[in-house]
């Protein structure tokens, strides 16, 4: 053990040698090293153990050398002198305490438990056989002994940390890893060298001083005396304001409370409405130019035109969901003059899909007043004249429906259902009637199934009543047998004074004469076209002209009691539609498919249109035509989604002129009476002839 | 008679002008009432020893919003100060006082 303390000791002892000279050879520092081991030991040196210096504890007593030599003679005996020695125990045999003769004498000073165990001894073996021992007897820390290398001494001793409480079998294992590297002391030299330190550097910063300023100021007692009276008199009129505002304010709440229980209550379609009429001011500001060209503008250079005239285009209305469809159906509200419905859908047969139904007005351009998507397209529509909150809708499933304004939600108030009588083919005209002997609202409806329905609005249903089935050309059936075909109604209209009359326009190109009162027969029927007819409007004021158009490229113009055409027009291309204008008997306007505008006023020139004139981008079909019923515009439907609206120049509505002197006659009679000359004219000749 | 009148004015005048009005101050509002307030407490305390009276409230103001404060209490004075930014209260109280509370550190 004292060997292995030596070593120690040595070890502790290089590295403090070579730290105190840092520079110095080891071989320097060996030799120093003897020199101060000679010093400290007194002389007392051994040669191998030249490391070995005398550690005296601080606190030892420096004794003299004959101090030193004194001789202490100490007897040992075996007597402990703490131990006691009047220790009684009761006896109970006796019933007395006694004095026990023999106390224990030894005291334990010190007390290590061995860590070594004999190789051949039982606990060697059990602890072999645990597995916690190694196989090879190990080299053991006392590495510097001499003896260490001879086998015999080292095979006898298994070193075991820390006896039998070391039962973790790594630290055993780390041991032995750990065991290699103890150093051999006549070999082992040790290094050290140190890496430099980090440079210090100072940095501080000063911050800027709390700022200050200087207030100068006298006191005495005029102005503390002049300081209070002031304040005595501002407080004073403090006061009397408080008072005065206080009474107001009494006032001012009774007059509050009702504002604010307003505006409680107030929600957001009162700001809906504000909003409302902000947004048309402001389209009234971007449009202004168009709004007064609309009002106020007359093409002066008609004068120079002769009787031809032009069309001023105005606004465009447009939605952008209701991009991809054709404009199907147009209607002007008789009621409310800047109000219009354009019905959405498409003509296509192979490009059903959606539809809707939107309402425009002239106050704001940019977006509908009122939306209606729909599931199928909507074919035709048509606002109810007193009731302009109500709109007939007639659907490319067949369905008609009947929306109301008024009512919140996107569903119509009345729809037809397969249960009550709707069409199976597309509807492609529904007409309001006035009411019924019940005062029940009605419309009638026309469809390619070849029935021309009448629906009653009651309570909640629609009611429907066939009014006649159109039957068309008999064919004969390949076997000689006859068989009723249906004519596919297309567009109908009802005539403005006498009550049951009506004409139907068929996909074949004939137009009945029918009575509301004969469900099977027809009047009369004229062989009006060699295509389909897609409108027949009654003239606005003589009441027995109508006018019919189709896509045979032609509008005729007939006098229902006669049974061919009076005029007839090639317009050169499929005619959409056409419209009487409300303002003269004798004007109407045509659109057709290459994208023109035809305006005819007959008792301007009977053979050509006095205005022809394109409106849209090539390749955009005109659909449909309306005039206003008040203003001098029309509206003109593209199968592109949008609704242009256009101003007649002054010659598409120039009145008769006015001889000097004489009293401009006015009124309907008036525009009966121009009609009937043309017509007359056309009759003459005929009967003349005949 | 008149010398009623004029006792009974002036008796008048110091019930009115017995409140504390401030005459010039940057503090803010927390401040500034605290400070008018341990004023107002200890010109009451010391009504005739304006001398302990200005050390109570500068060792007051020392405690609660730091040093350094400097206090002069007096019926009449004039004066220049540096004092820090908003930390300067000068106000009169009980009709013949002037204090003058202000920190410059």
């Amino acid at each position: 053990m004292s060997i292995s303390n030596a070593a120690a000791t040595m070890k502790k002892g290089v590295p403090a040698q070579k730290a105190a000279l840092p520079g110095a050879k080891p071989t320097k520092a060996a030799a120093k090293k003897k020199e101060g081991a000679v010093d400290n030991s007194d002389g007392i040196t051994d040669d191998w153990s030249h490391g070995k210096g005398l550690i005296k504890p601080p606190d030892q007593l420096e004794l003299t050398e004959t101090e030193l030599n004194e001789e202490i003679t100490r007897i040992l005996t075996t007597n402990n002198p703490h131990a006691p020695q009047n220790i009684v125990h009761y006896s109970f045999k006796e019933r007395a305490y006694k004095p026990t003769g023999v106390v224990d004498q030894m005291v334990v000073l010190f007390e290590l438990e061995g860590s070594l165990v004999h190789q051949d001894s039982d606990e060697a073996r059990r602890l072999r056989a645990k597995g916690d021992l190694p196989k090879e007897t190990a080299t053991v820390a006392t590495g510097t002994e001499p003896d260490e290398e001879k086998p015999d001494t080292l095979g006898t001793l298994v070193e075991v940390d820390e006896a039998g409480e070391e039962d973790r079998p790594d630290s055993a294992a780390s041991k032995a890893d750990m065991e290699p590297k103890a150093t051999n002391q006549f070999k082992f030299s040790e290094r050290a060298s140190q890496t430099l330190n980090n440079p210090l550097r100072e940095r501080s910063c000063q911050t800027e001083p709390p700022s200050r300023s200087i207030f100068a100021a006298t006191a005495n007692q005029w102005e503390i005396y002049d300081a209070y009276v002031e304040e005595l008199q501002k407080q004073e009129k403090n006061k009397e304001k408080q008072k005065a505002a206080a009474s107001k304010k009494d006032t001012d709440k009774s007059k509050k409370k009702p504002m604010l229980m307003e505006t409680q209550n107030d929600d957001l379609t009162k700001v809906r409405k504000s909003a409302k009429i902000l947004e048309r001011m402001v389209h009234q500001n971007i449009f202004d130019d168009i709004a007064q060209d609309f009002k106020y503008f007359e093409d002066a250079s008609d004068a120079f035109r002769g009787q031809e005239g032009t069309l001023l285009p105005l606004w465009k209305f447009q939605y952008d969901k209701a991009k991809g469809l054709s404009v199907t159906a147009l209607c002007w509200s008789q009621k409310h003059q800047d109000l219009f419905a354009v019905g959405m859908g498409s003509y296509d047969f192979s490009k059903q899909g959606r539809g809707m139904l939107v309402h425009y007005t002239l106050k704001n351009t940019t977006f509908p007043e009122y939306i209606y998507p729909t599931d199928s397209g909507v074919l035709c529509l048509d606002i109810h004249e007193q009731h302009p909150l109500l709109v007939a809708v007639g659907f490319y499933d067949g369905c008609v429906a009947v929306y109301n304004l008024k009512k919140k939600g996107l569903e119509p108030v009345y729809k037809s259902t397969a249960k009550t009588g709707k069409h199976t083919d597309p509807v492609w005209q529904v007409r309001w009637q006035k009411d019924d002997m019940d005062n029940n609202r009605n419309f009638y409806s026309v469809s390619s199934d070849g029935r021309v329905v009448s629906w009653t609005l009651v309570k909640n249903e629609l009611v429907f009543t066939d009014i006649i089935r159109l039957s068309g050309a008999v064919s004969e059936g390949p076997e000689g047998a006859q068989q009723p075909g249906i004519a596919c109604g297309t567009a109908f209209d009802f005539h403005k004074q006498i009550d049951y009359l009506f004409l139907v326009g068929t996909e074949e190109g004939k137009i009945h004469k029918c009575s509301k009162t004969y469900s099977s027969q027809f009047l009369e029927t004229y062989d009006a076209h060699s295509m389909s007819v897609e409108a027949i409007r009654w003239n606005h004021f003589h009441p027995k002209v109508f006018i019919s158009c189709s896509s045979d490229w032609t509008v005729k113009i007939w006098d229902h009691t006669i049974n061919t055409p009076m005029f007839t027009f090639d317009l050169k291309a499929a005619v959409g539609d056409v419209a009487w204008a409300p303002y003269s008997s004798t004007v109407f306007a045509a659109v057709t498919t290459d994208g023109k505008v035809h305006v005819f006023d007959l008792s301007v020139n009977k053979y050509e249109a006095i205005c022809q004139q394109s409106v849209v981008a090539k390749k955009t079909k005109l659909t449909h035509i309306d005039f206003n019923p008040i203003h001098p515009i029309v509206t003109v439907g593209d199968d592109r989604g949008s609704v242009s609206s256009f101003k007649l120049s002054p010659n598409l509505r120039k009145k008769p002129e006015a001889k000097k002197g004489q009293v401009q006659p006015k009124g309907p009679e008036v525009e009966v009476a121009k009609m009937e000359e043309l017509l007359s004219l056309l009759r003459e000749p005929e009967h003349g002839t005949a | 008679m008149a010398g009623t009148e004029v006792k009974k004015e002036e008796a008048d005048y110091k019930r009115l002008h017995s409140f504390p009005l401030i005459r010039h101050t940057d503090m803010l509002e927390e401040m500034r009432v605290e400070t008018m307030e341990l004023c107002v407490t200890a010109c009451e305390k010391f009504a005739s020893n304006n001398e302990s009276a200005a050390k109570m409230i500068k060792e007051s103001m020392d405690k609660k919003f730091g040093s350094s404060w400097h206090v002069v209490i007096g019926e009449g004075f004039g004066f220049e100060v540096t004092h820090e930014v908003k930390n300067l209260l000068y106000m009169f109280f009980g009709g013949s006082l002037a204090v003058c509370v202000w920190k410059c550190s």
